[in-house]
């Protein structure tokens, strides 16, 4: 649930029942900032410019990491990229087994075909979102390249896909938490990305090693 | 939304439930305009269309959406079938059932059918049609159509309903989805063409379409149902054009950016002229293309997530 984060992090209810407790700080504003600015130069390196480039974030928090990985570019390159929406709800082949969103709105700006698309998601975890993405993808056009940028890999992929830009691998256990929270996207004051675990499976965590 | 199994009218759907489905169909309205207008999210799913009753836009447009879902459709129509050999409809939902069925989308003569169905089965189940008690796809594919037209909500337009309400499923689910989003209804027809208790529907009521062209932004002209006038309560056909057809002449006393809407099929020179519903200010076409959107909506909501499940 995309609610604000409790300024004094406090447990709180988890999806599936027990709660959830703050465990650690991944990223705080600057840092983010940082890493999106490094993605964005290493996407120009790898593809030796951006001329050919589609930034197509999915959602909920991909399209907005896009836009600020395209404004960086924008000052260091002087190119403008192009940013897209894809979302991948009708892709999903989890759909069966949790509730629907509702769904988010698709928007790529020019024609895949022929062109590097950069998927951007927040987080990398199963690797399904991104498979769904790819299927998605398909449906537009053929493009020359698809490649992946994620803000943080958790790890725990279900199949064989790999990030090619990220800001930060992260291990993490299977049932913890990764919380990204974007100025944009979840109206709190600060972007953040914090871990958090269940708090009756990991106690050590209850003990609230506070920021 | 919670615990929507089934989609049996527009009574019952508040605001935000209406709004919901006119969302996601926004998000199939795109997918209809990819290279594959196709999406795997219902794949191994199976839709049934069960028409005990002549239709056959409101069929394929069922059947479009379930494909592009990527659901597998079967269709059962009363004419040789075995309802036509005498089988109860109660007999014939069960065989359907035990074929393995997700959705069953009714239509039916009897108002009240998909209703029995629904607790006959624990498949999910889309009203597509009974007696003349309500539409509800249609109805959300005419709010999803004008709401894409207008580029904002329905608040505050003035919608005009023209002809046979009596006979009218589509009025009945119309009105309602329209006034719940925020829409003026009027009903204009001839006193023998409006319905019992027709004081309270949420519209006004008025047997003058010429005093009201001018206010009008959304003429709906409604489908003269000649099979169901049992009663003869139809004036002479060239009457009733002279005094509720949409002629051109009566076209160009509305307002300039006024629309004209029709759910179809169309009976050309007795309802509405040719060039009006051919003309400029014709959404027919887009309604059609709406259909599939709303119902792939529909169908996506009722099957896309465990049984009874709730949003996230």
């Amino acid at each position: 649930m995309a609610g604000s984060r409790p300024t004094e992090p406090q447990p709180e209810a988890a999806p599936g029942g027990g709660r959830f407790a703050f465990r650690a700080r991944v990223f705080d504003a600057d840092a983010l900032r940082r890493a999106t600015i490094r993605i964005a130069h290493e996407i120009v390196e790898r593809n030796r410019g951006a001329t050919d480039v589609v930034l197509v974030g999915l959602p909920r928090r991909g399209p907005e990491i896009a836009r600020r990985i395209a404004a960086a570019i924008r000052s260091f390159e002087g190119v403008e990229v192009p940013v897209g929406t894809l979302d991948v709800t009708m892709h999903r082949d989890d759909l069966a087994l949790r509730p629907v969103r509702p769904l988010g709105p698709t928007r790529l700006p020019t024609d895949v075909g022929g062109r590097v698309v950069v998927l951007v998601d927040d987080v990398l975890f199963t690797g399904r979102t991104v498979r769904a993405a790819l299927d998605a993808l398909g449906t537009f056009g053929r493009p020359r390249a698809v490649q992946l940028a994620v803000l943080v890999d958790r790890g725990h992929r279900e199949l064989p896909i790999r990030a090619d830009f990220v800001g930060k691998n992260l291990p993490t256990k299977r049932v913890e938490d990764v919380r990204v929270r974007l100025t944009d996207t979840d109206g709190v004051a600060e972007d953040v990305v914090e871990l958090w675990a269940p708090s009756d499976v990991d106690t050590a965590a209850a003990g609230g090693a506070g920021p | 939304m919670t615990g929507m199994r089934h989609l049996l009218g527009i009574t019952g759907l508040d605001r935000p439930a209406i709004e919901c489905y006119l969302d996601d169909a926004a998000a199939f309205w795109e997918v209809l305009g990819r290279d594959i207008p196709k999406v795997p999210a219902l794949r191994g799913r199976t839709v049934v269309t069960l028409f005990l009753e002549d239709s056959t836009r409101t069929r394929l447009s069922f059947e479009t959406a379930a494909r592009r879902l990527s659901a597998d459709t079967m269709s059962f129509q009363a004419r040789g079938s075995s309802v036509a050999k005498g089988e109860s409809l109660l007999d014939t939902v069960r065989t359907i059932e035990a074929l393995g069925v997700d959705a069953l989308v009714v239509r039916h003569p009897a108002a009240g059918a998909p209703h029995r169905i629904a607790g006959w089965v624990d498949a999910a189940v889309v009203n597509g049609g009974d007696g003349r008690h309500e539409h509800p796809t249609q109805a959300l594919l005419d709010c999803f159509t004008l709401r894409r037209h207008l580029g904002t909500g329905l608040d505050g337009c003035r919608i005009g309903i023209i002809g046979d309400v009596a006979h009218s499923r589509v009025a009945r689910s119309g009105v309602r989805a329209f006034s719940a989003l925020g829409a003026e209804v009027t009903l204009i027809a001839p006193p023998t063409l409006l319905p019992e208790r027709v004081e309270t529907w949420p519209a006004r009521v008025t047997h003058d379409l010429d005093a009201e062209l001018a206010e009008l932004d959304v003429a709906y002209v409604l489908r003269v149902q000649r099979e169901r006038d049992a009663a003869r309560r139809l004036p002479p056909l060239h009457e009733y054009y002279a005094r509720y057809g949409l002629t051109e002449a009566r076209a160009a006393r509305m307002k300039p950016h006024a629309v004209v809407m029709h759910p179809g099929p169309m009976i050309r020179g007795l309802e509405v002229a040719t060039t009006v519903a051919d003309g400029p200010r014709s959404l027919v076409r887009d309604q059609v293309r709406a259909g599939v959107a709303v119902r792939m909506a529909v169908l996506f909501r009722l099957l896309g997530s465990p049984a009874g499940g709730d949003d996230a």
